[in-house]
């Protein structure tokens, strides 16, 4: 009988049998939650000359390490031509052996793993990025075509969608718009007033935050917050769906998805922005009212003259239409990378991610583009 | 110690809220039972396995692991137990940020002392007793539904662990790999002596290695039957009869 001490440990023994024939006895408990030899130490020993290897057993108790260890033994004989006698094992060592080999390795081959090199990674970068481009441009194009069908009366619009998306997008987007146009205004009030000081003409502040909140950074304020909130919601939204075939399950029954699923979203934003745009303005210019009036000594009437006179028809024009292409780019970039993504939990987030940085990236140029379109047209 | 019970459920009322999925089941699984949870699509088995692993807490009665009561151990305690478990969900839930090889090692890594060198080989042993040889260094997103099944599996026997609840192991696989994994759980269990809970309705499974099993019904959302499924065939409830026919008697 091994005594107790004898049982809880692993023990290896080797003996050379004959020439070239080597026993290894394994006796004890060779279990997951000890410390196992690491097989290698064992490659010395084969080296010898040995051709045969039998195995004697004593085990008070095994699982998966001793057949992890044993495996590395076998593949090690085979390397080196050593005949291994599996006879000397557990039945059930045996038995479980054959099973691991009964579904012979895959050799995949076609497949680009490993990592390569700094300049093949630029390239392969520089190749997908041009693959980018005509990819935009195709779901640019299929949103128009939707915009057609819908327009020549072959795709019925769903209103529950547009106004659950409508809801979504406007209302509950109202608490973070104010917050930070109110901020907004009450930086531009303080900035104006130290600039117009100098020349003694405060009281253009109001001009200042009236214009700069209506026409522009109200209008790209709104853009933003939305990309944030709603681009990225979108992109998860739509690459979910990637995930679990739905979108494969619109087209397969013929249906749109870009009709069902993009174009409400599109529409809703279209609407809701340039909504969000003159209510950022207005609490911008409330922050600047509040500011003018309370530090720098401005009169409330004075203030509200003066904003009045400054404020043209044709700046609250200017900030709606941006304020309507900003939520086309933000509906565009987040419907774009949620149908483009992948078919993991990982594509998805990283579908969000470039939702946002697109959408930014595209309001910032049609920002520049508009600004530059309304100077010449003198607007 | 420990009891000749390992499992026991008593009384267990599951609801999500006001919604009673399934109430009052009872039964004990015995060490190195294979013991099949049975029922029709919806009849809540998927949470019973919830309950069983510790996802979510009872509306009624408790689960019993070696007669400790595991919804009402100490935080420690219902951890240790825990440990003790080896899930297989349904779609494997392979963590797709990590490589089959990184799945599978992760609680190696993590509750043993081995070498790198022998976990790493623990890992290819276990993906190679489900079919995967060779796929190690693959991600999740790149196998087929039925593979992250199968790594689902090997993930859940890193540990060798004494209980294995396996939640449908065979739907979606190929017959030939259904029965090799079949093969798998009764080498297992013979070797280890496992005690295995699969959750399934495929019926070769139920029928070719089931010692004992529950039958949760849809209607009237209790268990109806408790049983060695092949006695269940024969001469048990006419509900389960029809649904280990189906339907033709």
């Amino acid at each position: 009988m091994a005594s107790d001490r004898d049982t809880r440990q692993w023990r290896l023994a080797t003996h050379p049998l004959e020439t070239s024939n080597l026993e290894i006895t394994f006796s004890g408990r060779w279990c997951l939650d000890q410390r196992l030899p690491s097989p290698d130490d064992l490659a010395p020993v084969l080296k010898t000359g040995t051709s045969r290897l039998t195995f004697k057993t004593d085990l008070s108790s095994w699982d998966s390490a001793f057949l992890a260890y044993l495996s590395v033994l076998l593949k090690l004989c085979a390397a080196k031509g050593i005949e291994a006698d599996r006879d000397g094992l557990p039945e059930g060592v045996r038995h479980l052996l054959a099973m691991a080999a009964a579904v012979p390795e895959q050799k995949i081959t076609g497949r680009g793993g490993g990592r390569h090199n700094f300049l093949h990674r630029i390239g392969v970068a520089a190749v997908e990025f041009s693959h980018g481009a005509p990819a935009m441009l195709r779901f640019l194009g299929e949103i128009v075509f939707s915009f057609g069908r819908l327009l020549s009366g072959r795709v019925r619009l769903r209103w529950h969608d547009l106004w659950w998306e409508v809801e979504e997008v406007g209302p509950r987007a109202l608490l973070i718009v104010s917050v930070i146009s109110f901020l907004v205004g009450l930086i531009l009030a303080y900035l104006g007033a130290d600039q117009l000081r100098m020349v003694g003409a405060q009281i253009f502040i109001a001009d200042l935050v009236a214009i700069g909140m209506v026409r522009e950074i109200g209008a790209l304020m709104t853009g933003i917050i939305i990309a944030g909130r709603t681009g990225s919601a979108f992109a998860a939204k739509l690459g979910t769906m990637q995930v679990n075939e739905e979108i494969d399950a619109f087209r397969t029954l013929g249906i749109s998805p870009i009709d069902f699923l993009v174009l409400p979203r599109t529409i809703a934003l279209m609407l809701m922005v340039p909504l969000l745009t003159l209510y950022s303005g207005f609490v911008g210019m409330l922050a600047g009212l509040l500011i003018s009036t309370t530090i720098f000594d401005i009169g409330l009437f004075e203030y509200y003259n003066e904003t009045i006179s400054a404020l043209e028809l044709k700046h609250f024009a200017v900030g709606l239409v941006k304020g309507s292409v900003y939520g086309a780019m933000v509906a565009y970039s987040g419907c774009l990378r949620g149908m483009q993504c992948g078919r993991s939990a990982e594509a998805v987030g990283e579908a969000a991610t470039s939702a946002v940085v697109t959408s930014i990236l595209l309001i910032t140029i049609s920002a520049s583009i508009l600004t530059i379109i309304f100077y010449q047209l003198g607007i | 110690m420990a009891t000749a019970v390992p499992i026991e459920v008593r009384n267990l009322t599951m609801a999500y809220g006001e919604y009673v999925v399934q109430h009052d089941i009872s039964f004990t699984v015995n060490r190195g039972e294979i013991f099949i949870i049975m029922g029709g699509n919806g009849c809540g088995k998927s949470t019973l396995m919830r309950s069983l692993i510790g996802l979510q807490r009872p509306a009624k009665g408790t689960v019993l692991y070696d007669g400790q009561d595991f919804w009402h151990v100490e935080a420690a305690e219902h951890e240790r137990l825990k440990r003790r478990l080896g899930v297989m969900f349904q779609g494997g839930a392979m963590w797709s940020s990590l490589t089959l090889a990184e799945n599978v090692a992760l609680p190696l890594g993590e509750y043993t002392n081995l070498s790198p060198h022998l976990i790493n080989e623990i890992v290819s042993f276990k993906l190679a007793l489900v079919g995967l040889a060779g796929f190690e260094d693959f991600y999740p997103a790149e196998l087929s539904g039925g593979m992250r099944k199968r790594a689902g599996l090997a993930r859940a026997m890193a540990l060798d662990p004494e209980i294995l609840i396996i939640d449908e192991p065979s739907s979606g696989l190929d017959p030939l790999t259904a029965r090799h994994l079949d093969h798998l759980i009764l080498e297992l269990r013979q070797n280890f002596g496992t005690t295995i809970i699969i959750i399934t309705h495929e019926l070769a499974s139920i029928l070719g290695i089931g010692d004992n099993s529950i039958f949760l019904d849809v209607q009237t959302r209790t268990m109806i039957a408790t049983g060695n499924p092949k006695q269940a065939l024969r001469s048990g409830d006419p509900r389960v009869r029809h649904f280990l026919t189906r339907g033709e008697a």
